[in-house]
C-alpha cells in the first residue's frame, strides 16, 4: 500500500503543500510578530514590586515592569545543565541605578505585588522612573501629601506641558526663522562681495536689517527666559523609588506620570491610544530611543511626494512610448532591456550613483553656479532631500512603466480605432480616451512605486537620510520646501535605532512599533494597488465582452 | 456669404494645422521620453566606468625644466618642499644649498658646522616628515641636521622659506676617532633615538642609544646618552638600516649579505640572523647598488646593478620566530639602480637608474606605473616631492631635470583586487579587505575577494532556503491547489515581496539571531522532523475512510497541514532543550565552538540565509507559479487521460514545459539575493572573512558599500574602489537579469508555438 502510494508520488504532493504552508505561516507569523511586539509598546504595563531572594539569603525589592523573558544556563557539561527562566525587569532610573534593566531569575522571585499607587514617570531625560509619590512641594513652597498630591502633580505636569510647548515653539520656529533670516543677510552680503558690488548703502541697509532681527531675537530670548524660570519654579515632587530612596523630581523634568495599576481596562485602552497618538505626533527624545517619530513620518512622506512628481510623468511617457509609438525594433528592445535592468539593479547601486552623480557632480555644479556665496559649506553639493527623491525616482521608474504599460495594453483596440476614425489625432486619442481609461493602472503603478520608496533604505543611507534632522524639510521660512535639507526616514530610523543606538534594549519596543507602522503603510498601499488593479481588470473584461 | 465661408475655412485650417503640429510635437516629446530611459541606464553605466577608470590608468611624466645645477659638485642628498617650489641639495663637502626647483636659482647656501677639512662620507634620512638627516663624517663623528621649508602667505602669494637647523646639538658627536664613517643609520621612536655607524677599517657596528631631553628654559632639546654597544660583524656593511618600530637593524654589504640585528630588547641588541639577499651569489654576479625603506620603514627595497628591485620584509612564523622573505620584485629598468625614494603617503616608490631612467612603482599593487627616460646620461641623485607629484633628478653631467608626475591611484591592480597579496606583517599572501586605519603609514588592503565571497555565500545560503520552498510552493499553488484557495493564497505570499527588507533584516538581526542561538538544536530537529511528520500524516490521510476525506477535497492539503506544522513546532519546542542538554552540554553554540571546533557568531550566515531566503521566496514563487500555471491545459489533460497520476504529470509534462520559467525565476531571485543590502547589513556581523562555515558572519559587496561609502573621501582610491564594487554588482545583476529575460523570451516563443 505504502509503496503504491509513494510510487504515485503522493508524498511529493504533500511536500509541495508543506512548502506552501511554510511560506504562508512565515508571512503570517512575521506580520503577527510585528503587530504583537509593535502594539505591546503602547499598552500600559502594570508596575510590579518583586521580592527577590538575593544570593546572601536576604531579600531585595525590585520595582519595575517586566520587559521580556529569557533563560540562563546553570551547571556544566559533566554535572548536567539546567535552563533557569529569567525575566528582564525594566527598573528605570538610569542615573540612579546605573542601568535601565535588571535580569531576575524567576524561581528567585518570592512574591509579586502590584501596589495601586505605583507610578510610571516618563521624563525628558534618563528614561522612565518607577516609584510612589510621597509628597509635592508646589511653587509657593507648600508641601502637599496624600491624595491631593497626586491631583496637583497631574495638574502641574499639564501646566508644564503647555509651557513646554510654548518654549519649543519659540525655540524652534520663531528663533529658527530669525536665524534663517540672519543667515540670509550674511549670504546676501557675501553675494554682493563676490560680485564686487558691495556698496556702503548695502552695508548700511544690511546692518539695519540685522539690528531689527537682533532686537527681535533679544525679545524672544527674554520671553524664553521667563518661560524657563516659570517652568523651573513649578514645583518639586518627592518620589520614593526602588530601595526606599526618595528622589527630588522637579516638575519640569516630567513628561507624564501614570498609575497603570490603578487603571481599569477602559482607561488602559484610552492610555493605549493616547500613547499611539503621542508616538505618531511628537519628536524623538534621548537619541531617538524615546518619544515619537513624527519627523521620520514627515520626512518619508515629503520624500515620497517629491519623488512622485518626478517619476510619474517620466514613467508614463516612457510607457506610452513603448506601447503606442515605438515600432518593434532594436530601439524598443533596448528600452525594454534597460527597463528590465533598472528593475534588477540592486538598490545600493542606485545609492552609489545618486551620491556620485547627483550629489557630487550635479550638486557641486549647482553650488558653483548659484550658491557661490555659501561656499565652502555646500548647499546642494551634499546629500539632501532632492537627491534622495531623484535617486528613488530612478529606482521606482520601472514599477511605473511596467504598470502603466499593462494598463495601456488592456485598453481595447476598438476604442483607439474608433477615436482615430472619428478624426482625432493620435495624441488626442491618447489624451482623451486611452490615458483616462488607463489611469487606474497608472495609479496602481504610482502606489506601488510609493510603497517601494517608503520601504527602501539602502540608497537613502548614502543620499540624504540622517538619524536626526535638525528641522523639518517644510517650514514657514522661504522657500518653504527645503530641497537641500537632510531628512529623517522611517526605514532608516528602524536600522539606526535598532542597530546603532547606545541603549538597544530600551529602544527595541520603539523599533518594533516603527517597523509595524512602516509595514502597515506599505501593506495598505499594496493592497489598495492590488484592489485598483483588479477593478481595472474587471472593467475591461466587461468591455471586451 | 462667401467671405464668411472662407473665414471659417481658414479658421478650421489653422486649427487643423495646430492639431497636426501638436500631434507631431507630442510624438517627438514622447519619443524623447522613451529614449531617456535608455539614456538613464547608459548614463549610469558610463558614470560608473568613468569613476572606476582612473584606478587603472598608468602614471605619466611631464618635463618641467632642465638646467645646469649650481656648482660645488655632485649632490649626496636632495629634497623638495611640499609645493615643489624650493629644493635642497647637500654635497660631499658639507655644503647645503637651497635653490628654486624650477630654475636652479640659489636661495640660500651654508655649510654644515663641521671642520674645514672634514667631508661627508655617509648619510641617511632619518625621517622624511621631519627632515632629519644623519651625516657620517670623515673624521669619525656624526651630525644630525634638520631641513625644513616654512610656508607663509603674503597677499595670497605663497612664500617658501628654507631653514636648516640642528634639532639636538649643532656640533658633531664623535663615534670613532679618525676613522671615516662609511655607513650610518638613525631612527627616532618617541623619546628614544638610536644611532648606528660603521667606521672604516673596523669589524664592529657601533650602536648608540639616546634619549631626548627638553631643556628647562629654552625649547632646545639635547640628547642624553643611555648606552653604547659594539656588535662584531663579519661583513663590511655598505648600508645600515634601522626599521621604524626600532625592532630590527639590517647591515647590508654590496654582495647582498646582511646581518640582522634584533633591537627588540633595547638594552641588549644582538645579532639575530644572517641573510643573503641575493641568494648564493658566489661569483658575485649580482650586486646591490641601492637600499631603501618603503613607507612605514618595515619593508626593505633592494636595488641591484641589473636594475632589479626586490622587496623584503620580516615574517613571523607559527613559532614566533622571524624569517626575512623576498616578497615581490620588479625588473622594469635595465641599469644599476642609483637611488630609490619612497612616497610619504603611499606604499609607492620612485627609482632612478644609471641609464637616466626613472621608474614609478607601487609595492602592494605590484605595479609598474611608468618608466621614463629623463636624461641620456646616468642619473646620480634624485628627490621625490612629498606629495609624489614631481621628481627632481641630477645626472652625471651635472644637469638637473624637474619632471611633474601624475600618479593618482597607484594602489589598485588586478592582482590587488582579485589575487592573494602578501601584506606587511602577514605570514603569507592572503585575501584581505581593510580599507582604512588611523595611522598614516597603513597599507590599505583592497581585495574584493572576501566581499565577493561573502556576497556569493549569503546568496548561496539564501537560495538554499528559497529554491526548494519557493519552487515546491509554486508547484503546489500552480498545479495541485484548489482554485478557490489559490485566489486567496497567492496575494498573501506576494505581500511578502512588498515587505521592506529593512524590516526583515531588523527582525533577523534582533529577533531571529538570538532566537536561533537559543534554539539551535530545535531548528535542526524541525528541519528533519517536519518532512517526516508530513509524510506520515499524508499516508494516514490517504488511508482514512472516504467519509472523512471527502470533507476536505483535493487541493486543500496545504490548509490541512497548518495544524500539522504547528503541532510539529510545539513538539520541537518540547524536544529542543532536552536534546541540547543530552548531546550538546546544554548549549549548542558553545558546544560547536569548544568541542566541534566550529566558530559560532550570533549573527551568522544561517540567519542571513533564512532571512534573505524569506525575502527571495515570493520573487521566485510568483514567477515560477505563473510559469507552471500557464502550462497549456490540453497537455496536462492529455497526460492525466493517459493514466498518469497528478505527480507523474507534474514531473513528466508540467515541469519540462515550465522549466525555462523556473530557471528564469531562480536567476532573478539569485540576482536579488546578490544585491540585497539591508538584510545582510543587519543580520550579519559584517566581518570580511572568507569562511564557508554557516555559523560565521560575512560581509557582502553591497553591505560594504553601505558601511564605507559615507566615510570615503570623494575621488580617493577608496571611493573609486567602492564604485568598482558597485559596478561589479551592477554587471553581476545585469548578467543574471539579461539571462533570465532571454530565457523568458524563449519560453514565450515556445508557448506561442504550442
Amino acid at each position: 500500500m505504502l509503496n503504491k502510494w509513494m510510487k504515485e508520488g503522493n508524498h511529493w504532493v504533500w511536500f509541495n503543500a508543506m512548502a506552501l504552508t511554510l511560506s504562508l505561516l512565515a508571512v503570517t507569523s512575521l506580520i503577527g510578530l510585528l503587530v504583537f511586539k509593535g502594539m505591546q509598546h503602547f499598552w500600559p504595563k502594570d508596575v510590579a514590586v518583586y521580592s527577590v531572594q538575593d544570593g546572601k539569603g536576604g531579600q531585595v525589592k525590585l520595582i519595575g515592569e517586566q520587559h521580556r523573558t529569557g533563560e540562563r544556563l546553570e551547571g556544566d557539561a559533566q554535572a548536567g545543565v539546567s535552563h533557569i527562566p529569567q525575566m528582564l525587569v525594566k527598573v528605570g532610573g538610569r542615573e540612579i541605578f546605573g542601568a535601565d534593566f535588571k535580569w531576575v531569575d524567576e524561581p528567585a522571585v518570592l512574591a509579586t505585588d502590584y501596589p495601586k499607587d505605583m507610578m510610571v514617570i516618563e521624563r525628558y531625560e534618563w528614561g522612565n522612573l518607577y516609584g510612589r509619590l510621597v509628597s509635592l512641594t508646589d511653587s509657593d513652597g507648600k508641601k502637599i501629601t496624600g491624595d491631593a498630591a497626586q491631583d496637583s502633580f497631574q495638574s502641574l505636569i499639564a501646566q508644564h506641558g503647555s509651557l513646554y510647548e510654548k518654549l519649543v515653539d519659540i525655540q524652534k520656529s520663531k528663533i529658527g526663522s530669525i536665524n534663517h533670516s540672519v543667515e540670509g543677510l550674511r549670504l546676501e552680503r557675501r553675494r554682493l562681495e563676490l560680485k564686487n558690488a558691495l556698496t556702503d548703502v548695502d552695508i548700511a541697509r544690511l546692518a539695519e536689517e540685522r539690528k531689527v532681527l537682533d532686537q527681535k531675537y533679544a525679545l524672544l530670548l527674554a520671553d524664553m527666559e521667563k518661560l524657563k524660570l516659570l517652568s523651573e519654579s513649578l514645583g518639586v515632587a518627592e518620589v520614593e523609588v526602588m530601595g526606599g530612596k526618595v528622589v527630588q523630581l522637579p516638575i519640569n523634568k516630567v513628561v507624564a506620570a501614570t498609575l497603570p495599576n490603578e487603571m481599569g481596562a477602559f482607561e488602559k485602552v484610552g492610555e493605549f491610544f493616547h500613547k499611539i497618538w503621542e508616538f505618531l505626533s511628537t519628536d524623538p527624545r534621548e537619541a531617538n530611543t524615546e518619544g515619537g517619530i513624527f519627523p521620520a513620518i514627515f520626512g518619508t512622506v515629503t520624500l515620497v511626494f517629491i519623488m512622485t512628481f518626478v517619476v510619474m510623468p517620466f514613467g508614463v511617457v516612457a510607457a506610452v512610448y513603448l506601447r503606442e509609438y515605438a515600432k518593434d525594433g532594436f530601439v524598443v528592445r533596448m528600452v525594454r532591456v534597460s527597463v528590465n535592468n533598472l528593475a534588477g539593479v540592486p538598490s545600493i547601486v542606485y545609492g552609489v550613483f545618486g551620491l556620485g552623480f547627483f550629489v557630487y557632480i550635479v550638486g557641486h555644479g549647482i553650488d558653483q553656479a548659484f550658491y557661490q556665496e555659501a561656499l565652502p559649506s555646500p548647499t546642494f553639493g551634499t546629500s539632501g532631500l532632492l537627491w534622495a527623491a531623484l535617486t528613488l525616482a530612478l529606482l521606482t521608474l520601472p514599477v511605473v512603466i511596467v504598470s502603466t504599460e499593462e494598463g495601456l495594453s488592456r485598453v481595447p483596440r476598438a476604442i483607439r480605432e474608433g477615436s482615430l476614425a472619428l478624426g482625432a489625432t493620435k495624441i488626442e486619442t491618447l489624451w482623451r480616451t486611452v490615458l483616462p481609461m488607463a489611469s487606474p493602472a497608472i495609479m496602481t503603478g504610482l502606489i506601488l512605486a510609493i510603497a517601494r520608496a517608503a520601504g527602501e533604505v539602502a540608497p537613502l543611507m548614502l543620499v540624504g537620510v540622517v538619524k536626526l534632522a535638525p528641522s523639518l524639510p517644510i517650514d514657514g521660512n522661504t522657500p518653504y520646501i527645503h530641497l537641500d535639507q537632510k531628512i529623517m526616514h522611517l526605514g532608516f530610523h528602524i536600522h539606526d535605532v535598532g542597530f546603532q543606538s547606545p541603549n538597544i534594549e530600551a529602544a527595541q519596543p520603539l523599533v518594533y512599533a516603527t517597523a509595524f507602522l512602516l509595514v502597515l503603510i506599505v501593506i495598505s498601499l499594496n493592497i489598495s494597488a492590488i484592489a485598483i488593479r483588479n477593478r481595472l481588470r474587471e472593467r475591461f473584461k466587461s468591455i471586451d465582452n | 456669404m462667401s467671405i464668411k465661408i472662407r473665414d471659417k475655412q481658414s479658421i478650421s485650417q489653422s486649427r487643423e494645422r495646430f492639431r497636426a503640429y501638436k500631434d507631431i510635437a507630442a510624438r517627438y516629446a514622447i519619443g524623447a521620453g522613451g529614449l531617456a530611459v535608455i539614456g538613464a541606464v547608459l548614463l549610469m553605466m558610463a558614470f560608473f566606468f568613468l569613476q572606476v577608470a582612473p584606478l587603472f590608468v598608468s602614471a605619466t611624466f611631464e618635463r618641467v625644466t632642465t638646467y645646469e645645477h649650481p656648482s660645488h659638485g655632485a649632490s649626496l642628498l636632495m629634497a623638495m618642499d611640499e609645493y615643489r617650489d624650493t629644493a635642497l641639495r647637500v654635497t660631499a663637502s658639507g655644503q647645503v644649498i637651497f635653490f628654486k626647483a624650477e630654475t636652479g636659482a640659489i636661495v640660500q647656501e651654508q655649510r654644515l658646522p663641521i671642520p674645514d677639512h672634514v667631508t661627508i662620507t655617509s648619510h641617511q634620512v632619518m625621517s622624511d616628515a621631519d627632515g632629519d638627516v644623519l651625516f657620517g663624517l670623515s673624521d669619525g663623528s656624526m651630525l644630525i641636521a634638520r631641513y625644513g621649508f616654512m610656508i607663509s602667505y603674503t597677499d595670497g602669494k605663497r612664500q617658501v622659506t628654507p631653514k636648516l637647523s640642528f634639532p639636538f646639538e649643532d656640533k658633531p658627536v664623535m663615534i670613532s676617532e679618525g676613522n671615516a664613517l662609511t655607513a650610518v643609520s638613525g631612527r627616532t621612536s618617541g623619546e628614544a633615538i638610536l644611532l648606528s655607524a660603521f667606521a672604516k677599517g673596523s669589524d664592529a657596528l657601533v650602536l648608540r642609544r639616546f634619549e631626548k631631553k627638553q631643556q628647562m628654559f629654552s625649547d632646545e632639546t639635547t640628547l642624553e646618552e643611555l648606552a653604547t654597544v659594539h656588535l662584531a660583524v663579519k661583513i663590511t656593511p655598505r648600508w645600515l638600516m634601522i626599521d621604524g618600530m626600532l625592532d630590527w637593524m639590517y647591515a647590508v654589504d654590496e654582495k647582498g649579505n646582511a646581518t640582522v640585528v634584533s633591537l627588540r630588547d633595547a638594552e641588549n641588541p644582538s645579532v639575530y640572523s644572517e641573510v643573503s639577499f641575493l641568494g648564493d651569489n658566489v661569483q658575485g654576479a649580482r650586486r646591490l647598488t641601492s637600499v631603501s625603506f618603503l613607507l612605514g620603514e618595515t619593508s626593505l627595497l633592494l636595488g641591484e646593478a641589473s636594475g632589479q628591485i626586490t622587496q623584503w620584509f620580516p615574517v613571523r612564523d607559527a613559532k614566533n620566530s622571524y624569517d626575512f622573505m623576498p616578497v615581490r620584485s620588479f625588473h622594469e629598468q635595465q641599469a644599476a639602480i642609483v637611488q630609490m625614494g619612497s612616497e610619504q603617503r603611499r606604499k609607492g616608490f620612485v627609482v632612478a637608474d644609471a641609464h637616466g631612467e626613472v621608474g614609478i612603482y607601487h609595492a602592494t599593487a605590484h605595479r609598474t606605473l611608468a618608466v621614463e627616460s629623463l636624461s641620456h646620461v646616468a642619473l646620480v641623485n634624485m628627490a621625490l616631492a612629498p606629495r609624489a607629484n614631481a621628481v627632481l633628478a641630477e645626472d652625471a653631467s651635472g644637469t638637473m631635470h624637474l619632471w611633474a608626475v601624475d600618479n593618482e591611484h597607484p594602489e589598485i591592480s588586478y592582482e590587488v583586487l582579485w589575487n592573494k597579496v602578501w601584506y606587511e606583517g602577514y605570514a603569507e599572501p592572503a585575501f584581505i579587505w581593510q580599507s582604512s586605519s588611523s595611522n598614516s603609514d597603513f597599507e590599505p588592503k583592497f581585495s574584493l575577494m572576501p566581499l565577493a565571497f561573502g556576497t556569493l555565500k549569503a546568496a548561496f545560503y539564501a537560495m538554499l532556503v528559497a529554491i526548494p520552498i519557493a519552487l515546491m510552493a509554486a508547484m503546489y499553488a500552480g498545479f495541485f491547489m484548489a482554485p478557490a484557495m489559490r485566489q486567496s493564497v497567492k496575494p498573501v505570499v506576494e505581500l511578502l515581496e512588498a515587505l521592506p527588507t529593512v524590516i526583515i533584516g531588523f527582525l533577523a538581526g534582533l529577533w531571529l539571531a538570538p532566537f536561533l542561538e537559543k534554539n539551535l538544536p530545535g531548528f535542526f530537529i524541525f528541519l528533519f522532523l517536519l518532512p517526516l511528520v508530513v509524510f506520515v500524516f499524508g499516508y494516514i490521510w490517504s488511508r482514512l475512510p472516504d467519509a472523512v476525506r471527502v470533507k476536505i477535497p483535493h487541493g486543500w492539503e496545504a490548509a490541512l497541514l497548518v495544524p500539522v506544522v504547528l503541532v510539529t513546532l510545539f513538539l520541537v519546542g518540547l524536544l529542543g532543550h532536552p536534546v541540547e542538554n543530552a548531546f550538546f552540554g546544554g548549549d549548542m553554540p558553545t558546544w560547536l565552538t569548544n568541542v566541534a571546533g566550529i566558530g559560532y557568531d550570533q549573527r551568522n550566515s544561517l540567519v542571513v540565509g533564512i532571512a534573505m531566503g524569506l525575502a527571495v521566496i515570493p520573487i521566485i514563487f510568483s514567477i515560477a507559479e505563473d510559469a507552471i500555471y500557464n502550462v497549456p491545459k490540453h497537455q496536462v489533460n492529455g497526460s492525466l487521460a493517459l493514466g498518469a497520476t497528478p505527480w507523474q504529470t507534474m514531473v513528466g509534462v508540467v515541469l519540462p514545459t515550465a522549466s525555462p520559467g523556473l530557471f528564469s525565476a531562480v536567476m532573478i531571485g539569485f540576482g536579488r539575493a546578490v544585491g540585497e543590502t539591508m538584510i545582510v547589513l543587519m543580520a550579519t556581523g559584517n566581518t570580511p572573512i572568507m569562511d564557508i562555515n554557516v555559523f560565521e558572519g560575512l560581509r557582502t559587496l553591497s553591505a560594504n558599500i553601505a558601511v564605507e561609502m559615507p566615510e570615503s573621501e570623494v575621488g580617493s582610491t577608496h571611493y573609486r574602489v567602492l564604485f568598482l564594487a558597485a559596478l561589479v554588482l551592477f554587471m553581476f545583476t545585469f548578467f543574471f537579469n539579461t539571462l533570465a529575460e532571454v530565457v523568458r523570451q524563449r519560453m514565450l516563443k515556445r508557448y506561442g508555438a504550442l
